[in-house]
């Protein structure tokens, strides 16, 4: 029965999505000339950039500043904890799938350490630990070995995409832990809170946004397309050469954790590295740990 | 969109971090250590002042001044984000672009600014030559919490000294994100017509409600 419900749940969400993407593409045909290369579909995007805030406005803003003004801090940090903690597992999955085996180690070590000592991923001792969080998803892999990001596309709810990412988001629906946790009441619950609790940490970047851009639609679009094809290829546009699989030098420098043993290959130059940082995550940890102790 | 709006508020963080200033810089400090050295006076200044953090705008807007300003190339961030149109443009409407570019800029910033907390910025090795005149610094934001925000800054080698003239935040650099949005305006009213679309957005955020301290 739980089978049935869940697919029923996605079968509407789905078709939601779909008479009110089709429902912006009719309103947005009035007008538009896509000039941007990158941006054909920009009539559509628009009228779905427009209902996304419309619903932004109206309802995901004003829940997310309520939830803000009235939880304690610890209580959205340990919220946006544990749903981080869900999504580095399939972070690992992504990262190995590119043959990055020390990110996944790393994103492995993560899971294992905050769903344990972090009880269940609400505390994030990974983090100040050294160990980076490192937020991969499918469209990431595609990309990582090739596949072009194709047009940007808006999607509905969603935001932002662009074709290779939409293609890729139902992989990243499959690998999300969250989307199999039972019963599907709690489930839903959940979802909605992660949503929410997403939105509110969010809000001071997008009151700033509100103040930098001439064409907001714009400016986020030229803004996302950048920074996701930086995000692909990890901040190293100079693809063409395979040996940057570590060239995040900073991951690399941490060899005072007591991690799982990484024989992960370190770029030579990597490792003498960040002295100064080192120390700087390290005395943080020790702060939190000297915090934490006591709870225990 | 989150990403951008993260990486914005970081930006902006960043190019605050950017800056330091009275202490007159030798002469030859190498590019990284001049962004090093801005940013952690700006970090700094702006985690231990209070009308900062409250964001009373007059005190950023002095910071943004004092310790930023000097450092960054605005007229060559302008020319950039204006791209071909810039050579079209008379010196009178360069010079008023990149003033109310500069104004719009620091509106943001002063706005980030006041959201500095926790963050730490490390600093990647410089993979440069030693006569280049040209070179990406990079850096990152460690956030209290999630991931680590880059934010890299390209700086060049000018008669008084490196300049910064474009800011990448989460791998969004800041001229080509602007990039179009001139363009846009360019073509709808040319350049004085982008020039009034900056001022008009400069006065609407001069009369804006102080942003509350959280």
């Amino acid at each position: 029965m739980s089978e049935l419900n869940k697919h029923s749940t996605t079968g509407r969400m789905s078709r939601i999505g779909l008479a009110l993407a089709i429902a912006a593409t009719l309103s947005a045909c009035a007008s538009t000339t896509a000039n941007n290369p990158a941006d054909p579909f920009e009539g559509y995007n628009r009228a779905m950039f427009k209902f996304n805030d419309t619903v932004d406005t109206y309802a995901l803003k004003p829940a997310a500043t309520a939830y803000k003004t009235v939880l304690p801090s610890f209580v959205q940090t340990g919220v946006g904890n544990f749903f981080g903690n869900l999504s580095d597992a399939w972070s690992a999955v992504n990262n190995l799938l590119q043959g990055k085996g020390e990110k996944g180690l790393q994103d492995i070590a993560r899971v294992g350490m905050n769903t344990t000592f972090g009880i269940f991923g609400l505390i994030d001792f990974a983090s100040p630990a050294g160990i980076p969080k490192h937020n991969e998803d499918f469209g990431q892999t595609l990309g990582w070995y090739g596949v072009q990001s194709g047009p940007y596309l808006m999607l509905p709810l969603l935001g932002p995409s662009t074709v290779r990412d939409t293609v890729a988001l139902p992989a990243d629906i499959a690998g999300d832990p969250w989307r199999y946790k039972e019963p599907v009441s709690v489930r839903n619950i959940g979802t909605a809170t992660r949503v929410v609790d997403k939105r509110a940490s969010l809000l001071d970047a997008t009151n700033l946004m509100e103040a930098a851009a001439l064409d907001r639609y714009e400016f986020i679009r030229d803004g996302f397309l950048q920074a996701r094809e930086s995000k692909v290829f990890d901040g190293d546009l100079s693809r063409s050469k395979k040996n940057k699989n570590d060239s995040s030098s900073l991951d690399s420098g941490h060899d005072d954790l007591k991690q799982a043993p990484m024989t992960a290959d370190v770029a030579p130059e990597a490792t003498a590295v960040v002295p100064a940082p080192v120390e700087l995550v390290t005395s943080g940890s020790n702060t939190v740990a000297a915090q934490a102790k006591p709870q225990e | 969109m989150k990403l951008m709006k993260q990486l914005l508020a970081m930006a902006t963080i960043a190019f605050a971090t950017a800056a330091q200033a009275a202490p007159a810089a030798p002469a030859n400090e190498a590019p990284d250590a001049l962004v090093k050295r801005i940013s952690q006076d700006v970090l700094d200044t702006a985690k231990n002042d209070k009308s900062i953090q409250a964001g009373d705008i007059k005190r950023v807007t002095e910071l943004v001044e004092t310790k930023i300003l000097p450092y960054v190339d605005f007229q060559r961030m302008t020319s950039l984000a204006a791209g071909r149109f810039w050579r079209d443009a008379t010196p009178d409407q360069q010079q008023q672009l990149s003033s109310e570019f500069r104004t719009l800029l620091i509106y943001t910033y002063s706005g980030a600014l006041s959201q500095v907390r926790n963050e730490t910025v490390e600093f990647k090795p410089l993979r440069a030559d030693p006569g280049d005149t040209d070179v990406e610094v990079r850096s990152q934001v460690n956030m209290p919490r999630g991931e680590p925000v880059p934010l890299n800054y390209r700086v060049s080698k000018t008669p008084t000294g490196w300049k910064i003239y474009d800011i990448n935040v989460l791998g969004a650099w800041l001229v080509e994100t602007y990039k179009s949005s001139f363009a846009s305006e360019i073509s709808k009213g040319g350049i004085d017509g982008l020039i009034k679309t900056l001022q008009a957005k400069n006065k609407a955020l001069a009369n804006r409600p102080a942003p509350k301290a959280k």
